[in-house]
C-alpha cells in the first residue's frame, strides 16, 4: 500500500477503537455535551459582559467547543498513546514493515476528525436548544481555528506521553494539567468573573489563546475580524514546542514491564 | 550470530554468543529468567542494538534493516496485550493491511485454531487465545522467520497445549522458528535444536534428546516390593532389567510400577543451568 492508503487504513481501525471504547466516547463526546447543558441550565438566563453583553448561552457555545477540541486531541491522544505504549502495541507495530509516522498520522488524524465533528454536534445543540446562531459567514475562521488548535494540541498530546510514566498515571497527569486552566482561561467561569490576574495568567498558556482565537471566530466582535491572527499564532507556536518534544522524547516501548 | 555482546550499565547481559539457526527448523533457547534470552532475541529482532559481535538474520544486519526485510520477519514479543475492542478478525486485517502481500485471514484463523472466535473481541479472549491471536498476527505478512519470545510463560496445561500445537503447525509450513523458553518439556516438545543459555553464554546445545550428554547418564530401574520402594541406578539398564523381571518370575514377586527412567531432561537442564549461573554473577540484571 502506498502511504496514504496506509494511513487511511490506520485511521478505520483508530475510528473503531475510539468509538468501541467507553471512556474515549463518555469523556470526549459525552462529557462536553452534559457540561453545555449543565452551564446553559445553571446560568441561562444571565449575560456576560464581552463585547457588550451577550447570553451566557453564546458565550458557552464556543467554550465548549474548545474544551471538546482540546479532549479529542490533547487529553484523548496522550491517554490512548500511553495505553497502547504500555501494553506493548505501539513496540509491536514496530516490528512490522509499517513506517512509524503513518501510526502517528492516522491517530492525529482521528482525533483532527473527531475535534469536528465535536464542532459540528455543539453548534447544533446551541443553535437548536438555545437558539445561538451559527455564524456561517465565519466558517474559514472558525475551521481555520480549530484545525490550528486541533493540530497544536495533538502536537503537545503526543509530547506530554514523554512525561506520563504509566497507564495508571495517565489519568490524574493530563487532569491535573487541563482542569485548572480549563477553570482560569475562562472556559467554565465567564471572563468577566474572572480577575484580570487569573487571565494574565492563563495567558502564559496556550488554552486560554485557543479560546480566544476560536471565540474571536464564533462570536467576533463588532466591526473586528473573526481572524485572531496574534492568538493563532501563539497556539501555534507551543504546538511548534510540542512537535519538537515529541519528535524528541516519544518512546515507542514501554516504561514499565 | 557471532560472538554476541551486549551490556547494561556495566553489567554483561549477553556475554558473546554464537549461534547459527537453519531455514526451516524449530530452534529453541531456552534459559531461567534473566539469562540472556530476551536482550538476544530483541536484538535479532532489531529492537536493540548489540555493542559487539556480528548477525546476518536472513542476510541482513537487524540493526540496519528496513521494511522490506520486515516484510519476512514475524515477532511475538514476550508480553503484548492487543487491542481490546477489536475483533480477532478485525485485528489480523489490520496488521494485514501493514504487508505486502498477506495470508488470507481465514487459512489464518484456521492455523492458530480461533475460526470460532473470529468475531470476539480481543478484549474478551483468554489469555492463552490471545497469544495464539498474537502469534496469527505474527504469521500474518507470511514471514519466513517467526520470533516467538516466551510463548506459553504462565499458561494452564490446556491453553499450553494449544499454542504448542499452533507452533508444531508452523513447522509443517516450512517457517523458520527462533523460540525462546523456560520450559525444557517446551523446547523437547517442540524444537528441532536447543541451545541452553545462562548468565550470557550458551552452557549446551544440540538436539533435545542429545543435550548435556544425556545418553551417558545413569539409568534409574524403580519398582515397589512388598510396599518398599527399591530404586537402582545402572549404566547397563538392559541386563539389569532382564536380572531382575527373570528372578521375579523365578520366585513369584510382583513388582508393582516398574519403571527404568532415563535422567530427567528438566534435571539436566538445572545442573546445565546451575553451572553456568555459578560462573557469572549479575546475571539477574538484564531485563
Amino acid at each position: 500500500m502506498s502511504g496514504l492508503a496506509l494511513v487511511a487504513h490506520q485511521f478505520r481501525y483508530d475510528q473503531k477503537t475510539f468509538w468501541r471504547n467507553p471512556a474515549s466516547v463518555f469523556f470526549t463526546v459525552a462529557f462536553p455535551v452534559i457540561l453545555l447543558l449543565i452551564f446553559a441550565t445553571v446560568f441561562g438566563d444571565e449575560t456576560v459582559d464581552v463585547g457588550g453583553g451577550i447570553e451566557t448561552t453564546t458565550y458557552y457555545v464556543p467554550a465548549i467547543v474548545t474544551l471538546s477540541v482540546i479532549s479529542a486531541t490533547m487529553q484523548s491522544l496522550a491517554m490512548s498513546l500511553v495505553i497502547a505504549r504500555e501494553d506493548g502495541r505501539l513496540k509491536r507495530g514496530r516490528g512490522t514493515p509499517m513506517p512509524p509516522w503513518v501510526f502517528i498520522v492516522g491517530r492525529v488524524g482521528n482525533s483532527i476528525v473527531v475535534a469536528l465533528l465535536m464542532l459540528v454536534l455543539i453548534a447544533t445543540l446551541g443553535r437548536v436548544a438555545y437558539g445561538v446562531d451559527v455564524p456561517w459567514e465565519h466558517l474559514p475562521a472558525i475551521v481555520l481555528a480549530l484545525v490550528v488548535g486541533a493540530a497544536a494540541f495533538c502536537c503537545l498530546g503526543i509530547a506530554l506521553t514523554a512525561a506520563i510514566p504509566s497507564q495508571d498515571a495517565a489519568a490524574p497527569i493530563v487532569n491535573a494539567l487541563l482542569l485548572p486552566l480549563y477553570f482560569l482561561s475562562g472556559i467554565f467561569i465567564p471572563d468577566d468573573q474572572l480577575p484580570s490576574g487569573v487571565i494574565h495568567f492563563a495567558d502564559a498558556f496556550p488554552i486560554r489563546h485557543f479560546f480566544e482565537a476560536f471565540f474571536g471566530a464564533y462570536v467576533p466582535a463588532d466591526g473586528g475580524s473573526a481572524f485572531e491572527w496574534g492568538n493563532l499564532a501563539v497556539v501555534a507556536a507551543w504546538g511548534a514546542v510540542g512537535l519538537l518534544i515529541a519528535v524528541r522524547r516519544f518512546r515507542w516501548t514501554p516504561r514499565s514491564g | 550470530m557471532r560472538s554476541l555482546r551486549k551490556r547494561y550499565g556495566g553489567v554483561d547481559a549477553v556475554r558473546g554468543i554464537d549461534l547459527e539457526v537453519r531455514r526451516g527448523e524449530v530452534f529453541a533457547f531456552l534459559g531461567p529468567n534473566g539469562a540472556g534470552k530476551t536482550t538476544t532475541v530483541e536484538i535479532l529482532e532489531g529492537y536493540r542494538e548489540r555493542d559487539g559481535g556480528e548477525i546476518t538474520v536472513l542476510g541482513e544486519d537487524p540493526q540496519r534493516a528496513g521494511g522490506d526485510w520486515r516484510e519476512r520477519i514475524g515477532v511475538v514479543l514476550q508480553s503484548c496485550r492487543l487491542d481490546p475492542y477489536l475483533s480477532v478478525r478485525e485485528s489480523l486485517e489490520l496488521y494485514a493491511g501493514y504487508y505486502r502481500s498477506p495470508r488470507p485471514i481465514d487459512e489464518t484463523l484456521e492455523l492458530v485454531g480461533l475460526r470460532e472466535k473470529a468475531d470476539a473481541r480481543a478484549g474478551t479472549l483468554s489469555g492463552g487465545q490471545q497469544r495464539r491471536l498474537d502469534v496469527g498476527i505474527a504469521l500474518i505478512g507470511d514471514p519466513e522467520l517467526l520470533f516467538l519470545d516466551e510463548p506459553t510463560t504462565g499458561f494452564d496445561p490446556s491453553a499450553r497445549r494449544h499454542t504448542w500445537e499452533t507452533i508444531a503447525g508452523l513447522r509443517d509450513l516450512g517457517k523458520t522458528v527462533f523460540l525462546t523458553t523456560h520450559y525444557m518439556d517446551e523446547a523437547q516438545r517442540l524444537a528441532d535444536r536447543v541451545a541452553v543459555i545462562a548468565a550470557g553464554r550458551v552452557v549446551a546445545r544440540g538436539t533435545p534428546d542429545g543435550l548435556g550428554d544425556r545418553e551417558s547418564l545413569p539409568t534409574t530401574i524403580s519398582y515397589r516390593l512388598n510396599g518398599e520402594t527399591v530404586s537402582v541406578q545402572t549404566d547397563r539398564p538392559v541386563e539389569a532389567l532382564h536380572e531382575l523381571t527373570e528372578r521375579a518370575l523365578k520366585e513369584g514377586l510382583e513388582l508393582e510400577g516398574l519403571e527404568a527412567t532415563r535422567p530427567d531432561l528438566e534435571e539436566v537442564y538445572l545442573s546445565l543451568t546451575a553451572e553456568g549461573a555459578g560462573t557469572g554473577a549479575g546475571a539477574e540484571s538484564s531485563p
